[in-house]
């Protein structure tokens, strides 16, 4: 990385963050904003540090119940996309079910994973990879879908399977299509964990913030909300490395731009 | 021949009668949307044949052969390998290849494949950085490597300029003489059906039709000054006049 790319790579964010932060500060004081309303951000990071123990051993519940239902929801979304995109029945029969199912709110189906489950890690990692698997499922069967004509063409004339054909061009083209949709599930499955957290469990951020803010511990709530965020920008910039790393020829030419 | 269903359906070739010798260098010329590819399609077996008989090595065709390469006007190559993966990917499919197929064990057959229409040094380098008459050439060694007895060349150099078109017939001059393979390419480009076949078939328009065999009597080996020589121009010119429009 050359000093230019470096400013722009690193320091422009760092910049920005650090500004966003800073302009915050600024208004809660100027203003004189009531700690129960809106609580400068040293206020957040002064409880960010008092309260790190407990923060600590929620954030890692949060995190491993999301990382669980994310794994569930690619291995099962990749499964479910290849089927679907393998067979144009197995498309129109599940395609509308699909959508469905995504379009219930993930916070109704809480209750019942509860009442299945009862309160406790495993609801969580549920609603994680039911909130995540259908970008997946939709992306990779995309990917198949508009597989080119043209490429298969090359594989059947030499009397290529259509099991061949899925692995020789199917799944690696549509490869990019699967891990750009991870970088969508990964933040969602997070959400997922989250809201199930808020509506009933035992540990978490999400129940964290929600003891916080029945006691009035503004701070600690925001706190909460800061560690979400770093928690996501990580993920996600973890599967964008994964992306890059396996599917560095569909990025062709964007280190020139 | 037909595309499409019932009475919407078009026709797109009609009586057509060819016969190509073991070894022959085949051109098909004819207008754009005479059916030409369609032709190709047939014998490849990518589409089965409406009516009338297709026989390969006198044995009718049923589906995809695997004694036939096939190149397109796109190099239709896989984005995601490089050039020696993509020449290597029949090898991977064709028997008796397929079984215990390594990579280590058929390289070297690639590389020297790829080395001989000078692609040397290019073998590492992913399909977007080549240049179109590279991702060509590397696209007739595919087509080429697991040593089919037929080539079938749908407009393989279309979408050339002009140079790196004259650059890669001589390569495909050479390839056929050397490997002796029966070849059949499809083109809009007369001179190039001249220069590099024995015998041309034009086509008429839609539905397509075959209305002149035409030898070419041009002694082998054929040098690029000869598409200026009165003979091979006559040759253009007749049938040139063969194709309205």
């Amino acid at each position: 990385m050359d000093r230019r790319e470096l400013a722009i790579k690193v320091l422009s964010p760092l910049l920005f963050t650090v500004g966003l932060f800073v302009v915050w500060e600024i208004v809660c004081r100027a203003l004189d904003v009531p700690l129960t309303i809106l609580p400068a951000p040293s206020d957040v990071f002064g409880a960010l540090w008092q309260y790190r123990k407990p923060i600590w051993d929620n954030s890692f519940v949060t995190l491993w119940t999301t990382l669980a239902g994310f794994l569930i929801a690619t291995v099962f979304g990749l499964a479910l996309g290849i089927g679907v995109g393998w067979h144009r029945a197995l498309y129109a029969g599940i395609y509308p079910v699909l959508i469905g199912f995504n379009s219930i709110p993930k916070v109704a189906v809480v209750p019942v994973l509860i009442l299945w489950f009862g309160i406790g890690e495993i609801p969580a990692v549920l609603t994680a990879f039911l909130i995540s698997f259908f970008p997946i499922v939709v992306n990779v069967a995309t990917g198949l879908a508009t597989t080119e004509p043209e490429l298969e063409d090359v594989l059947r004339a030499l009397g290529a399977s259509k099991l061949d054909i899925m692995r020789k061009v199917g799944i690696p083209r549509s490869l990019p299509y699967f891990f750009g949709s991870l970088k969508v599930a990964i933040t969602l499955a997070f959400v997922g964990a989250v809201v199930s957290e808020t509506v009933g469990a035992n540990k978490g951020i999400g129940k964290l913030m929600l003891d916080a803010q029945a006691a009035f511990q503004v701070p600690i709530v925001f706190a909460g909300l800061i560690v979400l965020a770093v928690l996501g920008i990580l993920l996600y910039a973890a599967t964008a490395a994964i992306e890059a790393r396996f599917t560095g020829w569909a990025f062709r030419g964007q280190a020139n731009r | 021949m037909a595309y499409g269903r019932g009475a919407a359906a078009v026709r797109a070739i009609d009586e057509v009668t060819l016969e190509i010798a073991r070894g022959e260098f085949v051109a098909v010329v004819g207008p754009s949307g005479c059916g030409k590819s369609s032709l190709m399609r047939l014998i490849s077996g990518l589409h089965p044949v409406a009516s009338g008989v297709l026989t390969v090595e006198g044995k009718p065709v049923r589906g995809p052969l695997k004694s036939v390469g096939m190149a397109f006007q796109n190099s239709n190559l896989l984005p995601w390998r490089t050039a020696l993966d993509n020449v290597l990917l029949p090898l991977e499919i064709v028997e008796p290849y397929r079984r215990g197929f390594s990579k280590q064990k058929y390289s070297q057959k690639a590389k020297s494949l790829l080395e001989s229409v000078g692609l040397a040094g290019f073998t590492e380098k992913h399909p977007w950085e080549l240049s179109g008459g590279m991702q060509q050439r590397t696209s007739i060694c595919r087509a080429l490597i697991h040593e089919p007895e037929i080539l079938l060349l749908d407009e393989p150099f279309g979408a050339l300029d002009a140079f790196t078109r004259e650059e890669l017939w001589c390569a495909l001059r050479d390839l056929q003489a050397a490997r002796k393979v029966t070849v059949m390419l499809v083109t809009h480009d007369l001179r190039e059906a001249v220069f590099l076949a024995d015998t041309v078939y034009v086509m008429s328009s839609r539905p397509g039709r075959i209305v002149r065999r035409c030898e070419v009597n041009l002694p082998r080996p054929r040098d690029l000054d000869v598409t200026y020589a009165p003979a091979f121009q006559d040759v253009v010119h007749e049938l040139r006049s063969l194709i309205r429009g």
